[in-house]
C-alpha cells in the first residue's frame, strides 16, 4: 500500500484536491442556502413553509447516488449542458442545503425567544436581529453537527466518480486497474479519506474550544 | 407530461430492483445491529482490553466512505482469496459499516443511564447480571430507538451504492431503464419515491416502537417528522 501511495502520489493528490474542491464548494454554498432554507422552514407563511418542507423531504429522503444520476442525466434533457464537475457540485449543494437547513433550524429553535422579543422591542429590525443576535449564537451551537455534515459530504463526494468526475475514488479505480492491485490501492484511498476526516475533526474540536466561552444557554 | 405507461412496462425491472434492495438492506441492517451490539458489549465488559480496538473500528467506519469498503470487499477481496458475490459483498459492506455507527449508538444509550441507578441497585444487593437485564437494557432500548432509526434510514440510502458494484438494485435498474428508453424523469422519480416509501416505513416503525416503549413510563418522545432523517 505504501508503494502505491509513493509512486502514484501526483495523481492521488490531484484526485484528493478535486475531492476537496467539490466538497468545500458544496459545503460553502450549502451553508448560505441552508440558512435561507432554515428561515423558510420557520416562516409564518404556509406558502413558504410548504415548498421548503417538500424540498427538504426530497433531498434528505432519497439516496445521494440517485440524486447525482438524476441531475446528471436530466440537465442535458432540458437543454442545459454542464461539465460533470458542475453537476456534481450542484447536486451536492442541493443535498447538503436540505441537511444543513435542519441543523440550522434546530439551532435557531435553541435561541431563547426572549432574546428575539427583547431585540424587536428595542427597535432592531427582523433582519438585523437575525444577523447580529441569532446567527452568531447559532453558528456556535451548530458547530458539532455541522462538522459531521462536512465529513459526510466529503465521504459522499466519492460518489461523484460515477458521473465521471476525476476525484479521489476515480483516480483510485484507474490506478487499481493499471497496477492490478485493487486491495492496496483502495486501502490507500481509505487512508487518505481517513486522514482528511481526522484533520477536519481536530480543526472542529479546536474551534469548539475557542468559541466555548460566552454561550447563551437556558 | 410524465409517461406513466413506461413505468408499467418496466414494472418487472423496478420490482426486481426493489426486492434486491429490500433483502440486501434487511440483511445488512441485521448484521450491523448485531455486530454493533457485540462491539458495544465487548467495549462495555472490558474497557481496557477492547476500548481502543473498538474505538478504532468506529473511527474507521466514520472516516471512510462506504464505497471504499465495498470496493475493498468486492474488487480487493480476490487478492486475499475472498471471492464474494456482489450481493453478499453488499450485505457485508453495509453490515460492517453500520456496525461501527451502531456500536456508538449503543454506547451512547448505555452512558445516558444515570449512574445513580446502578449504584442503588448494587447497594440493594441486585446482582450485576440482574441489574443489566432488568434495569439497564430496558432503558437503553428506549433511548436508542431514535438514533437507531436514523441510522437504519441512512443505511437504506447508502445501499444505493451497491449498484456501483453491479448489484441489480433499485438504482441500477432505474439506470438500465433510463439507458434503454432514454426517459430520465420517470424511472428516477419512481425509484426515488420507492426509496422514500421504504424510509417512511422505517421512520414510522421507529416512531411506533418509541411510543410503545414510552408507554411503560412517562418520557418525552420525539415529535413525528423530526425523527431527523440524518445523513446518508
Amino acid at each position: 500500500m505504501l508503494d502505491i501511495l509513493l509512486t502514484h502520489y501526483p495523481v492521488l493528490t490531484k484526485g484528493l484536491t478535486t475531492t476537496l474542491v467539490v466538497s468545500l464548494s458544496a459545503i460553502a454554498l450549502g451553508l448560505v442556502f441552508g440558512v435561507l432554507l432554515a428561515f423558510g422552514l420557520t416562516s409564518r407563511s404556509r406558502w413558504i413553509r410548504w415548498p421548503c418542507g417538500l424540498y427538504r423531504s426530497f433531498w434528505r429522503g432519497t439516496p445521494i447516488l440517485l440524486q447525482l444520476l438524476l441531475v446528471f442525466y436530466l440537465l442535458p434533457e432540458v437543454g442545459i449542458e454542464v461539465a460533470p464537475i458542475t453537476a456534481a457540485i450542484l447536486t451536492l449543494t442541493l443535498n447538503t442545503t436540505a441537511f444543513q437547513s435542519e441543523i440550522f433550524r434546530s439551532g435557531i429553535a435553541h435561541i431563547p425567544a426572549g432574546q428575539i422579543e427583547a431585540a424587536r422591542m428595542a427597535g432592531i429590525s427582523a433582519w438585523q436581529t437575525r444577523r447580529r443576535i441569532v446567527m452568531p449564537q447559532v453558528l456556535r451551537l451548530t458547530l458539532p453537527p455541522l462538522t459531521n455534515e462536512i465529513i459526510t459530504i466529503l465521504k459522499n463526494s466519492s460518489l461523484i466518480s460515477v458521473i465521471a468526475v476525476t476525484e479521489l475514488m476515480r483516480v483510485s479505480e484507474q490506478i487499481a486497474s493499471r497496477t492490478f492491485q485493487p486491495l492496496e490501492t483502495y486501502l490507500a484511498a481509505a487512508v487518505l479519506y481517513l486522514a482528511v476526516n481526522l484533520v477536519l475533526a481536530q480543526i472542529s474540536a479546536h474551534l469548539e474550544r475557542r468559541l466555548a466561552g460566552g454561550l447563551a444557554t437556558e | 407530461m410524465l409517461d406513466l405507461a413506461l413505468l408499467w412496462e418496466t414494472r418487472e425491472l423496478i420490482l426486481q430492483g426493489l426486492w434486491n434492495t429490500v433483502w440486501i438492506c434487511f440483511l445488512g441492517c441485521l448484521v450491523a445491529l448485531s455486530l454493533g451490539l457485540v462491539l458495544a458489549a465487548l467495549r462495555l465488559s472490558s474497557p481496557r482490553l477492547f476500548g481502543y480496538p473498538v474505538a478504532c473500528y468506529v473511527e474507521l467506519c466514520r472516516g471512510t466512505p462506504l464505497l471504499v469498503l465495498l470496493f475493498l470487499l468486492y474488487y480487493g477481496g480476490p487478492s486475499v482469496g475472498l471471492r464474494l458475490d456482489a450481493e453478499i459483498a453488499g450485505v457485508t459492506g453495509i453490515g460492517l459499516y453500520g456496525a461501527g455507527y451502531f456500536a456508538e449508538i449503543y454506547r451512547g444509550g448505555f452512558k445516558s443511564i444515570p449512574k445513580g441507578q446502578l449504584e442503588a441497585a448494587r447497594m440493594l444487593g441486585i446482582s450485576h447480571w440482574h441489574a443489566l437485564s432488568r434495569i439497564q437494557v430496558p432503558q437503553m432500548l428506549r433511548l436508542i430507538v431514535p438514533p437507531g432509526t436514523n441510522q437504519l434510514i441512512i443505511l437504506v440510502k447508502e445501499s444505493a451504492l451497491i449498484s456501483i458494484i453491479s448489484v441489480d438494485d433499485l438504482t441500477k435498474n432505474a439506470t438500465t431503464i433510463v439507458n434503454q428508453t432514454f426517459h430520465v424523469i420517470e424511472p428516477y422519480l419512481a425509484v426515488a419515491l420507492l426509496y422514500w416509501m421504504l424510509i417512511e416505513l422505517i421512520a414510522r416503525g421507529g416512531y411506533a416502537l418509541e411510543k410503545h416503549l414510552a408507554n411503560r413510563e412517562p418520557r418525552p418522545v420525539t415529535r413525528q417528522g423530526e425523527s431527523a432523517h440524518a445523513h446518508g
